[in-house]
């Protein structure tokens, strides 16, 4: 079996950058396994901009913002297998993966990035009420067969779920001359960016409903009809709100989850974000596996995926020259008052960095302060005039202040 | 030879017409493909075992439930034996796990009883367990539980292969089989019927009636009935193979009228089932809806009360044809020896098909019609490279001998594009993403096709030499792909 | 007196404008732009993409290189659908100058070897 170092499962924002960090970080025994037939990953088909602009100072597409990378991959002679499934994986990071070209290939490596990206819930996975019929898409699967292959998933379209993909998607389906009738949104705010909703469904008069989600399907072969109806505080349905839509298809966009079906043949524990547990320095439970990115906690700007990934290759970097001690004290990071989720879940005590706590809000505020304490010990707050769920948040913690932690450290966002 | 022979031989009459390529018309065809036979099989769907047998708990029964004496005794308990052979015939993925019925109130103690004096009288062996003898069996049960009645001859199969394997095998076997043919009206001429269909007519000495939910409607045709066909909706969710060990085996709750109650199992591809509901639906009626979902979720979690439901990758909801007179119907109609209703095949349907299929073949058909053996035949299908159920050193030959198979094309799980070549090389090939899916488990898993679709779909185009636009998810007319755009002009 | 969504990045600030065009609430110069040109004459970048001819059901990512005026989006649309490429190409690489006139090259943005 060939020893390795590193290996980097993924090659998209996340895993190209941790590769690259990681090789400029001494790693040179390394190597990036990609499932698809060229690197870059979902962004190949995010062929819309955006990118780029935290990263490079200016605005550019999917494609352009994963070439960057890709060219800077090839300099630095990063190797990388395309068409490379990892099928399987053990505690003791013994990767085994399937490809035409090599067959099944055993690697032991002594560190792991696990770059895996996201997948999107389906109707399976929200129970969507009604028939079976064709018609019912989710926005990213819609979105590959457009922009990759030029295949129209329909002409009259209803979108369930306000997240950016589906906003995106209902502006290219409009350019591309399909009908888009409405997006349905069963909170009482968007899960897209605000800027989306401006130049995605502003822009083309197409009406978003709040709270509202879709009651049932209807559809014998095709889908043929789509009813929203109002949802209580509480979203459950109220009955006689119905709105009755005649369109030949659905797209989903109701939420990305993190895809990490490797973790969980070694039983490393997942958070809520549906993500590993991690330290500061994005290492899982499990000593000497690294995950970023999508596949960690679903972000909202690929700009941050990169960033949050070259602090999981430079950490992989520390790890193959031992200097994360994963015997050091642990302090728990928890979410507090109106925050979903708080990442790292718990940090080592002696960091090599300052520490960038992420996290999100429970629902849109105002006036807001976020507090950083251990037990009464205030250890930081920055004022925040205005926070949304479907933002993530980044605040900083000096490395010296963990001294004064005592057992935990606890997040939250209160009035001013 | 008259004109009027002639006439009769230009029409081309077949020996055996089956309608409904169900577990049961696809056993019968396969049980028929023995003999020196002109068969065809006919379905209204693009596949076979596309309605009822698709969509169900995939249980191979043990016998220990049904009433003894009745035709469900009997062909339970007959199937339940002849399918250790047939797994391996026709290499169909089944897991011999055993059952648990379990009671979880004192008083239901009495009726485990009942059951297990019902299974003695029906030839089936079973054991009453102890609470703490279910609890080391099963640790997730509700610790409340009273006892169960444990049925070691139970097992859960794979049910989309088990058909299409059925219907590969008769057809290499000489069987003909016609997709997307819908009967509008059977009549008898001279010694044959004429089978009127969406497509053509088709003409036939013997009709066999397997068309399921519609058996009442294809029965009548012939004549007056005094049977019909109820249909009961069956909602399940499937939940994603995430860990093993949430439950080992089928869980049952005692059996009621509506039948054998919702149960939690675990499926032959290691992912867990729990339902079904049992409503009164339209014979076209496959939808889901929220409150009987619920009632499934409350009613399972007190037989289990840790199931994941967030690891639900789908919902779904089959029909069961059940009938008025509760029991399986095999016996010809009342006025012609040569058409054999075989209707009302609700549970336990999948363990009971291959041994009505011998009873049709032995009993009904044989007297009516002189059977001359298939020297040809071979019982078995060539066996089928999945990649999951192989040794590593396996896995490693098969890619060596044919590099699509180290080719991955489902994430989830991990289905090759080897695998989906070899379904498409059989003689019973899938037409559409689901006809895919059944067969390989491509895009069965949790992103429910979300990666893979677009490249099974191309795969589907390239192969039948068609657009994207006439490559159907399920149903003919059931298209994916609208249209193309900026077609180079 | 206007209020708006800037669109220069993700971060989405709500523009205030007043009668004297005036902008607060922008978080950068950019918004502050973006928030005149949205109320005098607004634009937007496209980014669509155009057929590989020698390339099975395969498309290639482009965008306009300068903003094209809102209203002239679906006539712009309308061009690029003209447009096809034959692989191999390169991001930069123009595929139509100065479309409709309005300034702005059609250029790809994907590498398709």
């Amino acid at each position: 079996m060939r020893q390795i170092d590193l290996v980097v499962i993924g090659s998209g924002a996340a895993g190209m950058a941790a590769a690259i960090e990681a090789k400029k970080n001494g790693v040179n025994d390394l190597l990036i396994l990609e499932k698809d037939e060229k690197l870059g990953g979902i962004l190949n088909q995010c062929i819309h901009n955006g990118f780029g602009l935290t990263e490079f100072k200016e605005e550019l597409t999917g494609p352009e913002y994963l070439q960057r990378f890709v060219d800077e991959v090839k300099r630095l002679e990063i190797p990388y297998k395309l068409n490379a499934q990892v099928i399987d994986l053990t505690k003791d990071k013994v990767i085994t993966y399937s490809s035409k070209e090599d067959g099944l290939v055993k690697l032991q490596a002594k560190a792991i990035i696990m770059a895996t990206g996201c997948y999107e819930r389906n109707a399976g996975a929200i129970m969507l009420p009604g028939d079976r019929c064709s018609g019912i898409i989710t926005a990213g699967t819609a979105q590959r067969y457009l922009n990759i292959n030029g295949l129209m998933v329909g002409k009259r379209v209803v979108i369930l779920g306000s997240g950016d993909i589906g906003l995106i998607m209902a502006r290219r389906l409009t350019l591309e001359g399909a009908k888009v009738l409405c997006v349905s949104e069963i909170m009482p705010y968007s899960a897209g960016l605000n800027r989306n909703i401006q130049q995605c469904l502003i822009d083309y008069d197409i009406p978003l409903y709040l709270s509202r989600t879709v009651s049932k399907v209807i559809g014998k072969d095709r889908l043929e009809k789509v009813i929203l109806s109002a949802v209580d505080e509480n979203l459950q349905i109220i009955p006689n709100t119905e709105m009755e839509f005649e369109c030949d298809t659905l797209i989903l966009s109701v939420g990305l989850i993190p895809y990490v079906s490797l973790l969980n043949y070694i039983d490393c524990p997942i958070s809520s974000t549906k993500g590993a547990v991690v330290n500061q320095y994005m290492e899982t439970m499990i000593p000497g596996i690294f995950t970023a990115g999508n596949c960690l906690h679903v972000h909202d700007v690929v700009d941050f995926v990169s960033q949050e990934a070259r602090l999981a290759g430079r950490s992989a970097a520390l790890y193959l020259r031992n200097e994360i001690d994963n015997n050091e004290k642990k302090i728990a990071i928890k979410p507090g008052q109106n925050i979903s989720y708080v990442l790292p879940q718990f940090v080592l005590e002696n960091s090599v960095d300052d520490i960038t706590f992420k996290f999100r809000v429970r629902k849109p505020l105002k006036d807001q302060v976020v507090m950083i304490r251990s037990g009464e010990t205030v250890l930081g707050k920055v004022v925040k005039p205005a926070l949304i769920p479907s933002e993530m948040v980044m605040v900083n913690l000096s490395k010296d202040k963990l001294q004064e932690v005592k057992d935990e450290i606890v997040i939250s966002v209160e009035d001013r | 030879m008259n004109m009027i022979s002639e006439y009769i031989n230009m029409k081309q009459i077949h020996d055996v017409l089956i309608i409904g390529a169900g577990v049961t018309g696809t056993m019968i065809a396969r049980e028929l493909s023995k003999y020196k036979l002109d068969t065809v099989i006919i379905d209204k769907s693009n596949d076979a075992g596309n309605m009822t047998s698709s969509a169900n708990s995939a249980i191979i029964h043990s016998g220990y439930d049904p009433e003894p004496g009745t035709n469900k005794a009997k062909f339970n308990v007959l199937g339940n034996k002849m399918y250790p052979q047939i797994v391996k015939d026709l290499d169909v993925e089944y897991i011999p796990c055993g059952s648990l019925t379990v009671a979880l109130e004192e008083e239901q103690l009495e009726t485990l009883k009942m059951l297990q004096e019902r299974s003695r009288i029906n030839g089936v062996p079973v054991e009453l367990l102890s609470k703490e003898e279910v609890l080391k069996l099963e640790p997730n049960i509700n610790p409340e539980v009273k006892g169960a009645l444990y049925a070691p001859t139970a097992g859960v199969i794979d049910p989309f292969n088990l058909v299409v394997h059925a219907m590969e095998n008769a057809i290499d076997n000489g069987v003909t089989f016609l997709r997307n043919h819908e009967v509008n009206n059977i009549k008898k001429e001279n010694d044959y019927f004429v089978v009127n269909t969406n497509k053509e007519d088709l003409y036939a000495r013997i009709v066999i009636n397997a068309a399921g939910v519609k058996a009442d409607k294809i029965a009548s045709m012939i004549e007056e009935i005094d049977w019909a066909i109820t249909p009961r909706k069956g909602e399940y969710y499937l939940l994603d193979h995430y860990k093993a060990g949430l439950v080992n085996r089928t869980i049952f709750p005692l059996p009621s009228k509506k039948g054998k109650g919702i149960l939690v199992s675990i499926t032959s591809s290691g992912n867990y089932i729990v339902g079904p509901s049992s409503e009164l639906a339209d014979p076209d009626d496959l939808s889901t809806d929220a409150p009987t979902l619920a009632n499934i979720k409350a009613s399972a979690s007190l037989m289990v009360p840790s199931i994941p439901f967030k690891e639900t990758i789908r919902v779904f909801s089959g029909l069961r044809a059940t009938c008025t007179r509760h029991d399986f119907i095999v016996e010809p109609s009342k006025t012609e020896r040569n058409f054999i209703n075989v209707a009302g095949i609700e549970s336990p349907g999948f363990v009971s098909a291959p041994a009505i299929a011998e009873y049709v073949v032995n009993e009904l058909i044989k007297p009516v019609m002189k059977l001359e053996n298939n020297p040809s035949f071979n019982p078995k299908v060539k066996p089928y490279h999945r990649m999951h159920y192989l040794s590593e050193e396996a896995q490693i030959q098969t890619i060596k001998e044919n590099s699509d198979f180290g080719e991955i094309i489902c994430n989830c799980e991990h289905i090759s594009l080897g695998e989906i070549k070899e379904a498409l090389s059989r003689s019973c090939p899938p037409v559409s993403i689901k006809g895919v899916k059944r067969r390989t488990r491509a895009g069965f898993g949790k992103c429910q096709g979300g990666f893979c679709q677009p490249k099974i779909l191309l795969l589907l185009a390239k192969h039948y030499g068609v657009s994207p636009t006439e490559i159907p998810l399920n149903e003919d007319g059931s298209y994916i792909i609208d249209h193309l755009i900026k077609e180079a002009k | 007196m206007k209020d708006l969504t800037c669109i220069v990045c993700p971060r989405g600030c709500r523009l205030h404008v007043d009668d004297d065009m005036n902008v607060t609430g922008n978080f950068c110069p950019r918004g502050a732009q973006y928030a005149i040109s949205e109320l005098t004459n607004p634009v937007r970048t496209i980014t669509t993409s155009i057929r590989v001819t020698n390339r099975p059901y395969t498309l290639v990512s482009v965008k306009t290189t300068n903003p094209i005026p809102k209203q002239k989006i679906f006539d712009v649309m309308k061009e690029i659908d003209k447009i096809a490429v034959e692989a191999p190409v390169r991001i930069g690489q123009i595929v139509k100058t100065n479309i409709l006139g309005l300034d702005s090259d059609i250029v790809i943005t994907k590498n398709i070897d």
